[in-house]
C-alpha cells in the first residue's frame, strides 16, 4: 500500500472532477470561438449546434485574414505595443532609479505628486489628448497610439520600488570606481532588475495590445488600427459573418495566450510584484 | 540616515566640493527624470487639468466653447434622466460584478491552494480570459449570447426552458454584461489571493489542527483575517476598475436596450465623440473621478476595522 493509493480517495477525485468541469466551463468560449471559427457558414447557427460541423474549414483563417486587412492590425499591434514598451521601460527605468538613489530637493514631494495620479482614471484624460492629438495633426497616427501612454507613474513606481530593494553596497563599489550614474544603472541596476522590468514589459504590451477605448477615439483608418479595432471594424462590417469574426478573434488572442504559457511559472509572482510589492 | 552621519562626519574644509557633487546629482536627477516627467506633463497632467477646466463649458466642437459655470454638473445631476439612468447602470453593474469576482477568485484560489494536482494548470487556464483582448472576448460571448440560435438558449430549450432575449431585454441586459464581465475579470483576483496565501505561514494551520480546528474553522479564524491585506487591495482595485466599464457593453450591448447597460464611461464616449459635447463629457468623466475618489477613500479609511497588517 503507497500512500499514493491512500491518497484517492473519493473526496479527492471528485474534487477534482468539479474543477476540472470548471476549467472547462471557463475555457468553453475559447472552445466554441474556434469551432465557429472553422465551421461553414451555413452550420454556424446549425441546431443541434455541434463543435465540428459536416466540414473543418481551415480555409475560413486564410478568409478572415483577406476579408479585413488584419494582418495589417496584427503588425500595427505589434508595432505600437514593442515601441511603447520600450519607451515606458527606458522612462521607468530612468526616473525610478533618480527617485530611488539620486539625492535632488523636492524628491518625496515630486514623488508623491506622481503617486496622486495613479488615482486618476484614463477617462478624465482622453478628452483633452484627443483635442491636442488633433491639434498636432497626429489624429490616426502611430506616435497617437503611443506616446500618451508611455510616460507612466505606474512604471516609475514599480522601478522605484524595486531599485530600493537592491542593496546600495553594490552600487558603492561602481561609484568609488568612479562610474556615472547611468553607467550604473545600466551595467549594475539593469542587470539585477529583470524581474521587474520584465512584469513592467510583459504588462505593457499586453495593455497597449488589447487597448481599445483611446484607439476608438483617436483612429478610424484601417492603416493604422490594432487588433482589438480593427475586430470592431470587422464586427460593424460583417456582422453575421460569425465564422470568418471568430477566426480573425482566435488569431487576435494568441499573443496574448503564448505570453502566458510561456510565463505561466512567473504569473503569481509578477502580480504580486505590480500589486503590493512587499506587502 | 547613514548617509546624513557620513557627511557630517566630514571635515570642515571638504564643504565646498559636497555642495559641488550635490549640484551635480541635482542635475543627474533632473536628466533622469526629464524623459518620463516631460511626457507625464504634457500627456497626463495638462490633460488632467484641461479637462477640469472643460468641464466648465460647453462646447460642441463646431463653435468656440462658452464658459457656463456648473451648468454641466447641475444638468447631470438634476434634469437629465439618461444619466440618472446610466448612473443607475453603472452602480447597479458594481455592485454586483465587484462581490461576484471576489467570491468567485477568492474561493477558487483557496480550493486550489489545497491538495490539487495540477493546480498551476487550473490556474493558468482560468487567467487566459484575463488577458486575451476583450473585444475578443465579448464577441464570442455575443455569438453565444444571441437569442433563440444561440448556444445559451439552445441549452435552455434542451431543458424545455424558454430562453430569454440574453442582451435584448430589460431584465437580462445587465446580468449578460456582468456575468461576461466576472468570467472575464476573475483570474486576476485569483493570482492575487494565491500569492496571498502563499505568505501565511503552514504552522499556523497545524497548530489550527492540532487545536482541534475544523477546515471550515481553519479558513474563517486563520485564513480570512490572515488574507485581508489581499482582499483590501483586490477590493480596491476592483471597485476602481468596474467603475471604469466601458468595452464588455460597448461591444456586448451598445449600450441597449434603451440604455439600459450604458455606463458612465459608455455615456462620456457617447457624449464627446458621438455628439461632439466636449464639455459636458468632461463632466461626466470628472463625475466618474469624484465617484472612484470617494469609493476609494472610504475604503481606505475603513480598513483599519477590518485589514490586519500585523500578523
Amino acid at each position: 500500500m503507497t500512500s499514493e493509493r491512500v491518497r484517492l480517495k473519493p473526496g479527492p477525485v471528485a474534487s477534482h472532477l468539479l474543477l476540472a468541469c470548471l476549467a472547462l466551463a471557463v475555457i468553453f468560449p475559447f472552445i466554441w470561438m474556434v469551432a465557429t471559427a472553422l465551421k461553414p457558414d451555413a452550420e454556424i447557427f446549425a441546431q443541434p449546434p455541434s463543435l465540428i460541423g459536416s466540414q473543418v474549414r481551415w480555409g475560413n483563417f486564410v478568409q478572415a485574414w483577406n476579408y479585413v486587412p488584419f494582418g495589417r492590425f496584427m503588425l500595427n499591434g505589434f508595432l505600437v505595443a514593442s515601441l511603447g514598451s520600450v519607451v515606458v521601460l527606458a522612462t521607468s527605468a530612468l526616473a525610478g532609479y533618480a527617485f530611488a538613489r539620486v539625492p535632488f530637493r523636492g524628491r518625496e514631494a515630486l514623488f508623491v505628486a506622481y503617486l496622486g495620479t495613479l488615482m486618476v482614471p484614463q477617462e478624465v484624460t482622453v478628452i483633452p489628448l484627443f483635442l491636442l492629438m488633433k491639434q498636432l495633426g497626429w489624429v490616426n497616427s502611430y506616435q497617437s497610439l503611443i506616446l500618451p501612454w508611455a510616460f507612466t507613474a505606474f512604471g516609475t513606481f514599480l522601478m522605484r520600488q524595486f531599485f530600493l530593494t537592491i542593496p546600495r553596497e553594490l552600487e558603492d563599489a561602481a561609484r568609488i570606481d568612479g562610474a556615472s550614474r547611468l553607467r550604473i544603472l545600466w551595467s549594475v541596476m539593469v542587470p539585477l532588475a529583470t524581474p521587474a522590468l520584465g512584469v513592467l514589459a510583459v504588462f505593457t504590451f499586453i495593455n497597449y495590445w488589447n487597448s481599445f477605448l483611446w484607439p476608438l477615439i483617436i483612429v478610424n483608418s484601417q492603416d493604422v488600427a490594432t487588433v482589438p479595432l480593427g475586430l470592431n471594424m470587422f464586427h460593424g462590417q460583417y456582422s453575421t459573418a460569425w465564422n470568418y469574426l471568430m477566426a480573425a478573434s482566435t488569431i487576435s488572442m494568441l499573443p496574448s495566450v503564448l505570453l502566458v504559457i510561456v510565463l505561466q511559472r512567473y504569473l503569481v509572482q509578477g502580480i504580486a510584484l505590480t500589486g503590493f510589492g512587499g506587502r | 540616515m547613514p548617509a546624513l552621519a557620513r557627511e557630517q562626519a566630514l571635515p570642515a574644509g571638504v564643504a565646498r566640493p559636497r555642495r559641488r557633487r550635490a549640484r551635480r546629482e541635482g542635475l543627474t536627477a533632473f536628466g533622469f527624470l526629464l524623459p518620463n516627467g516631460l511626457g507625464f506633463l504634457l500627456f497626463t497632467l495638462v490633460p488632467i487639468v484641461t479637462s477640469l477646466a472643460l468641464s466648465f463649458f460647453a462646447w460642441p466642437l463646431t463653435s468656440s466653447p462658452t464658459f457656463v459655470g456648473a451648468d454641466n454638473y447641475v444638468t447631470l445631476l438634476t434634469r437629465d434622466r439618461v444619466f440618472h439612468q446610466v448612473l443607475f447602470n453603472t452602480l447597479y453593474y458594481v455592485f454586483v460584478y465587484v462581490p461576484l469576482n471576489l467570491v468567485v477568485s477568492l474561493g477558487l484560489a483557496v480550493w486550489l491552494s489545497g491538495r490539487v494536482r495540477g493546480a498551476n494548470l487550473f490556474r493558468v487556464l482560468f487567467f487566459l480570459p484575463v488577458v486575451t483582448p476583450m473585444v475578443a472576448n465579448a464577441l464570442v460571448w455575443s455569438l453565444m449570447y444571441q437569442p433563440r440560435e444561440g448556444l445559451f438558449d439552445w441549452l435552455l430549450a434542451a431543458v424545455h426552458l424558454p430562453g430569454p432575449n440574453w442582451l435584448g431585454s430589460f431584465e437580462w441586459a445587465m446580468p449578460s454584461v456582468i456575468a461576461m464581465s466576472v468570467w472575464a475579470g476573475f483570474g486576476y483576483n485569483l493570482m492575487v489571493f494565491t500569492a496571498g496565501l502563499r505568505a501565511i505561514p503552514r504552522d499556523l494551520y497545524d497548530a489550527a489542527a492540532v487545536d482541534g480546528a475544523t477546515r471550515w474553522q481553519q479558513f474563517w479564524r486563520v485564513t480570512l483575517p490572515l488574507l485581508t491585506p489581499s482582499l483590501f487591495f483586490a477590493l480596491v482595485l476592483t471597485l476602481i476598475s468596474s467603475f471604469q466599464v466601458f468595452t464588455q457593453p460597448y461591444v456586448l450591448t451598445g449600450g441597449g436596450p434603451a440604455d439600459r447597460t450604458t455606463t458612465l464611461v459608455l455615456s462620456m464616449f457617447d457624449n464627446a465623440f458621438q455628439f461632439y459635447r466636449m464639455g459636458y463629457a468632461s463632466a461626466i468623466a470628472w463625475f466618474l473621478f469624484v465617484l472612484i475618489m470617494l469609493v476609494t477613500a472610504t475604503q481606505f479609511l475603513s480598513q483599519r476595522r477590518w485589514v490586519h497588517y500585523d500578523l
